[in-house]
């Protein structure tokens, strides 16, 4: 019998930093930019192919999620935090997957050329209808506003398990081996 | 230890707080590095929506309209390239062939109701798409040199002329101060005056002024200002004789089409090394080569009422490859501010444009 693995497998530790890193530029460039005239049409350029790239990257990170076996719960760890983790958890996963569509689905709606590089384009998803576009706009902000303090709470617990509790929670996912 | 409370440092040992402090400070600083980047702590800051802010104190706001330029009429057309272009560009438009254009002649200010006049600015608006499905939009003016190089003297410049609430006049020191602080505006201006105004958007001359980069097959680069020469011949505004139709200039434009298409040729103005690229109020020299690279051909008109055009955002950096922004700043903020206005009218009620379908059909019996 083998034991059960202590952390996440590789392949889903490397696409959590991996997004980590991703999801908080793409934060950083989504806030600045629409407070931005000088910056506004270079940051525009990198966060829509930045944006395609989370998607496809959290369809790939649901899919492996699913096809790995993952580290059991700590024996400790009471049901009531394990139902917080779990659906923060989904939550993450829902916003990460919904917050590029909606910005897809927005560009699409108003009929603006959704441009990755070069004379590559994504194909509309959505008829032109700028009342949609104009709902779509505000849904991409609320989402993105609610993405940043999921991952500001996700980040506080990481740092309260690993500075407070001292509970070692953190190598499940962390990116070296953990003892 | 069957419950991870058990673990839980006692909560009254100064560590325990300490570290507390330290997760918490972390926190803070990431949320304020967030806010801070998203301008919540510089209220003073010229952003999008600020400079969007001042078209509708300096117009009010005109439901479903847009916030500058916003009386208007659209047209289509096609463009025929010449293939000249070619050696400047790689953009698929440029070779020998027609491609399909729409288009929206407009007034300068936000007032959709606004009475046509002689000094009004006349505005041009195209979107050109490509075979391959890449598009080229760009909202040009009758004025050959625009009169202001930066974001903030186009605010101050708006700010300073709208009128006060006691005279109802914009305040004439207010406009005399910004005018001794920006030499470029005044320059700009006497060189507007030199240039006689067209009496009607059919026979004007329309200017992209902004420079751009063309980039041709092999990857190098050609500072490129363009502007519209049209074919039908000039005639100059006639001042004297006050017009009593307030839409004179696009019941004009609607009864010059219905008669036969307007024509233009699209002139690329191909700017030497040193020429600026960085200030559209300062104008290259005279002698500049001009490509002509094909003729434009506006044949219909309809009513903002009736045409998707109504909902098309004529950002000026939706640009196909093979054409790149300038390191002109007011590009950037034209296409975050023409945005910000699009996405408020968008979400608005469509109020009736002042030139109707009802004008429109009028117009072709004239």
């Amino acid at each position: 019998m083998t034991t059960p693995p202590k952390q996440f497998p590789a392949s889903m530790r490397i696409i959590h930093w991996l997004m980590a890193a991703l999801v908080l530029a793409m934060l950083g460039i989504g806030v600045s930019m629409v407070a931005s005239l000088g910056d506004y049409s270079r940051l525009v350029s990198i966060h829509r192919p930045l944006g395609i790239l989370i998607l496809l990257l959290v369809v790939i990170r649901f899919i492996n999620r699913r096809l790995s076996s993952l580290p059991p719960w700590p024996p400790d760890f009471p049901a009531r935090e394990r139902f917080v983790a779990a659906a923060s958890e989904a939550l993450l996963y829902t916003l990460l997957f919904l917050l590029p569509l909606v910005g897809w689905a927005m560009l699409s709606a108003a009929r603006y050329p959704i441009v990755m590089f070069g004379s590559f384009h994504l194909f509309p998803i959505l008829p032109h209808n700028v009342m949609l576009y104009a709902f779509l706009r505000k849904t991409h902000t609320v989402l993105a506003y609610l993405l940043f303090f999921a991952f500001a709470a996700h980040f506080g617990a990481a740092l309260f398990h690993t500075w407070v509790l001292r509970d070692r929670f953190l190598d499940r996912m962390a990116p070296w081996r953990a003892r | 230890m069957s419950n991870v409370v058990s673990t839980v440092p006692k909560p009254d040992s100064a560590g325990t707080f300490l570290r507390l402090g330290a997760v918490a400070i972390v926190v803070a600083a990431v949320v304020g590095t967030f806010l801070c980047l998203g301008g919540w702590f510089s209220p003073h800051k010229l952003t999008p929506s600020r400079l969007t802010d001042g078209f509708e104190q300096a117009n009010g706001i005109h439901s479903g309209f847009r916030r500058n330029h916003a009386k208007g009429v659209c047209v289509t057309g096609v463009f025929e390239s010449n293939g000249r272009g070619v050696r400047l560009s790689k953009a698929e438009i440029f070779q020998s062939g027609r491609v399909p254009v729409i288009g929206r002649f407009s007034l300068g200010g936000g007032n959709p109701y606004v009475t046509d006049s002689p000094d009004a600015v006349l505005a041009l608006a195209l979107q050109f798409t490509q075979p391959d499905g890449e598009q080229w939009r760009t909202a040009m003016i009758n004025l050959p040199v625009f009169p202001f190089k930066d974001p903030q003297s186009f605010y101050d410049n708006m700010v300073a002329g709208i009128p006060d609430p006691n005279t109802h006049k914009p305040d004439p020191e207010k406009i005399k101060a910004f005018l001794a602080a920006h030499p470029e505006t005044v320059r700009a201006i006497g060189m507007i005056k030199s240039h006689p105004v067209p009496a009607g958007f059919d026979t004007s001359a329309y200017y992209g002024l902004n420079a751009f980069r063309f980039i041709d097959a092999n990857g190098s680069a050609t500072p490129v200002r363009w502007h519209l020469q049209p074919l039908q011949p000039f005639a100059a505004a006639d001042s004297t004789a006050p017009h009593t139709n307030k839409n004179y200039l696009f019941d004009g434009v609607i009864a010059a089409i219905h008669q036969h298409p307007l024509q233009w040729r699209l002139i690329l103005v191909i700017g030497q090394p040193g020429d600026p690229t960085s200030d559209a109020s300062s104008p290259w020299p005279e002698n500049r080569e001009q490509l002509d690279v094909g003729t434009l051909t506006l044949d219909t008109v309809e009513s903002e009422e009736s045409s998707p055009t109504r909902d098309v955002n004529f950002d000026p950096l939706v640009l196909p490859s093979g054409i790149a922004p300038s390191d002109d700043p007011l590009l950037s903020a034209r296409s975050a501010v023409y945005s910000q206005s699009f996405t408020r009218r968008a979400g608005e009620k469509k109020d009736p444009s002042a030139i109707t379908p009802a004008d429109v059909a009028q117009g072709s019996s004239r």
